[in-house]
Formats: C-alpha cells, structure tokens, sequence
C-alpha cells in the first residue's frame, strides 16, 4: 500500500468516534498537524483486535501538532510541538490548514 | 481479611489497662501487621481474561509453560542498563549514533542488546529541541532497552499532563527547560516505542563509553530528565 501522505503535508485527523480498539488520542480529533515522518506500515489495530489478521497493513504517520492548536490556552511557547503516531484511515488532506 | 476496623472502633480507644485476655486482641494484633498477598487483592476483569489467555493458549500448544516463563523471566531482566548503553556509545561513536538514529534495534544488536521485536525509534534532543515520550492511552515504552516502566509512567496523571502540560510536569521533575527550547512531546500511541537520546553533558569530553554510561539513567532516556553531570 503506498502512502497516501507526505512528509511535510498538511492533514486534519477525522473528528469521529467510533467503537472499539481505536488508537488515535482523542484530543487529536478533528485537529490538524504536519506530516513528520512515515513509520511504515503496520496492521489495523482496529482489526486486529478483533482477531481479524487478512486486511491491509496501514501506513502509519507521525503527525506533528503545535500545542497551542491542541490545547486551548496552552501555557507554553507557541514552539512547543507534539507527535502522535496515526494510522492512515484517520487522516485526510487539509487543504486550507496553515502550519 | 481481619480488618483493625472489624470491631468498630479504633485501637486508641483502649485504655492502659487492658490485658491481652480480652476479646479478639490477638486478632489484632496480627491484622497490624498483616501484608495482604497478591490474591488478596480485588481481582479484576483484565487479570481474568489474561490468565485464561494464558491458558488458552498452552493448552492449544501455541506455546509451552516454559516459552511464556522464558518470556516472562527475559522482560524481568530487562533493564535501563541496555539503554544506556547505547546512549554512551552514540555519544562517542559518530557512526554507531547514525546508526542508533537510522534503526535502534539493529543498533541493538550490533553491540549484543536486544531491543526486542517492536520498532524503536531514537529521538535526540539539541540545543533547539527537548524530547520527552508519553503513551496517552496506556503505557506503550521500550521495555527491551529499559525494563519494565515505572509506575507514575502508567499513572493516569502522567499520561494526561505529560501531554497537556509538558513543562509543567518537567518541573515536577526538576527538569526546567528555557523558553527558546521547543518542547516536543511524543505520544507513542501505536505501533513505534521511543527511546531519548540526550545531550551529552559538558565538561566530559575525556570520557569513555563506559564511564559516559554511569551519567545515562532512566529518566533521562525517557525525556523527564537530563543526564547526570559528572563528580568533579
């Protein structure tokens, strides 16, 4: 599967709340960050939990967000950056998003 | 489990004068310095489903008695001295760093760790950048290369604020990071576990691998902490 993303592409995380064994934070939800680096890929935690072994590995990215866009009133240098590993289904291309 | 509270009410209300014949004194006694064992403990549902899986899984001859007590003996022995390790040698060894940055586990192996089966990935810290790895929704950490995690790792507390409030709980730690240093936290929510490469202190620059890794703790691979200085 190739990756769909870039490194240094701007991608908003899907504002969903589905059930389940989901690895995606909820406070990344619906957030947008950079593409830092692609990870490989890996199978779907989400199907693998559930003993499902035959669907395709995932790309994983690791999408760096700065905190204020995180965290509302955060206390700290607006420098300051956080990095969540994501899997490619919970990513879509944000084309307005400024980073 | 015979509680001191079993009877009501607390032992101060006894008076000088009660001899040892009375009632349940004896019980306790023993329940003062009663240490509950393991099975003492509330027995949840995880704990459960693990040992059943367990045992599933022996008894399907997945794998034998002896593989998983292996495993389980091999991660008991795991420690941050493997870690550290690699750390000193990155730091005195340009090409073993670039090898450390490129793939951590196969630097591992080339200087016989084992890092295990899971990626790991070295993040390094710069005059520019200060590290630091959470796991937000468990307690994902590099077991093969620093042991089994410390308790306040997995604490809800950490796992929320670490990521919240970074430099807050930096301080907490006596790590204070200066504002034109980025804070960068890592949340290894998936599939990649991270290992801190820090910066080398000063005023070692004579120093050997060996006496580099005494200076290398746990915390400091982690991001919580800087490595220690040398006496001098």
């Amino acid at each position: 599967m190739t990756a769909r993303f870039n490194i240094g592409d701007i991608v908003r995380i899907r504002r969903a709340f589905p059930p389940g064994h989901v690895r995606t934070p909820y406070f990344a939800r619906g957030k947008s960050g950079v593409v830092d680096a692609i990870a490989g890929e890996y199978r779907n935690p989400e199907e693998l939990a559930y003993g499902r072994y035959d669907g395709p590995a995932l790309p994983l990215y690791r999408v760096r967000f700065k905190q204020a866009d995180l965290w509302p009133g955060y206390d700290g240098p607006a420098k300051d950056t956080a990095i969540v590993d994501i899997y490619e289904n919970w990513l879509e291309p944000d084309k307005e998003g400024q980073q | 489990m015979t509680g001191p509270d079993k009877h009501g009410h607390d032992h101060h209300d006894h008076g000088h004068d009660h001899g040892h014949d009375h009632g349940n004194s004896h019980d306790h006694d023993h329940a003062r310095t009663f240490q509950p064992d393991i099975e003492d403990a509330p027995f949840g549902q995880y704990q459960v489903m693990a040992q059943a899986l367990g045992e599933v899984l022996i008894d399907k001859g997945v794998i034998t008695p002896d593989e998983m007590r292996e495993q389980l003996e091999w991660l008991d022995a795991r420690s941050p001295s493997d870690g550290a390790r690699l750390v000193a040698r990155a730091w005195t060894d340009p090409n073993f760093k670039a090898l450390l940055l490129e793939d951590v586990n196969a630097a591992a192996e080339s200087v016989g760790a084992t890092a295990g089966d899971i990626p790991i990935r070295a993040i390094e810290n710069t005059p520019a950048v200060h590290n630091v790895v959470v796991c937000t929704l468990c307690s994902c950490y590099p077991r093969g290369l620093l042991g089994l995690p410390p308790d306040w790792y997995k604490s809800r507390e950490y796992r929320s604020r670490t990521v919240r409030e970074p430099r807050a709980i930096l301080a907490e730690f006596g790590t204070v990071i200066a504002d034109d240093v980025e804070v960068r936290v890592h949340d290894s929510t998936a599939d990649l576990r991270y290992l801190v490469l820090p910066m080398r202190p000063a005023g070692t620059e004579g120093m050997a691998a060996a006496a580099l890794e005494e200076l290398v703790t746990r915390d400091c691979m982690i991001g919580v902490s800087l490595p220690r200085t040398p006496r001098p």
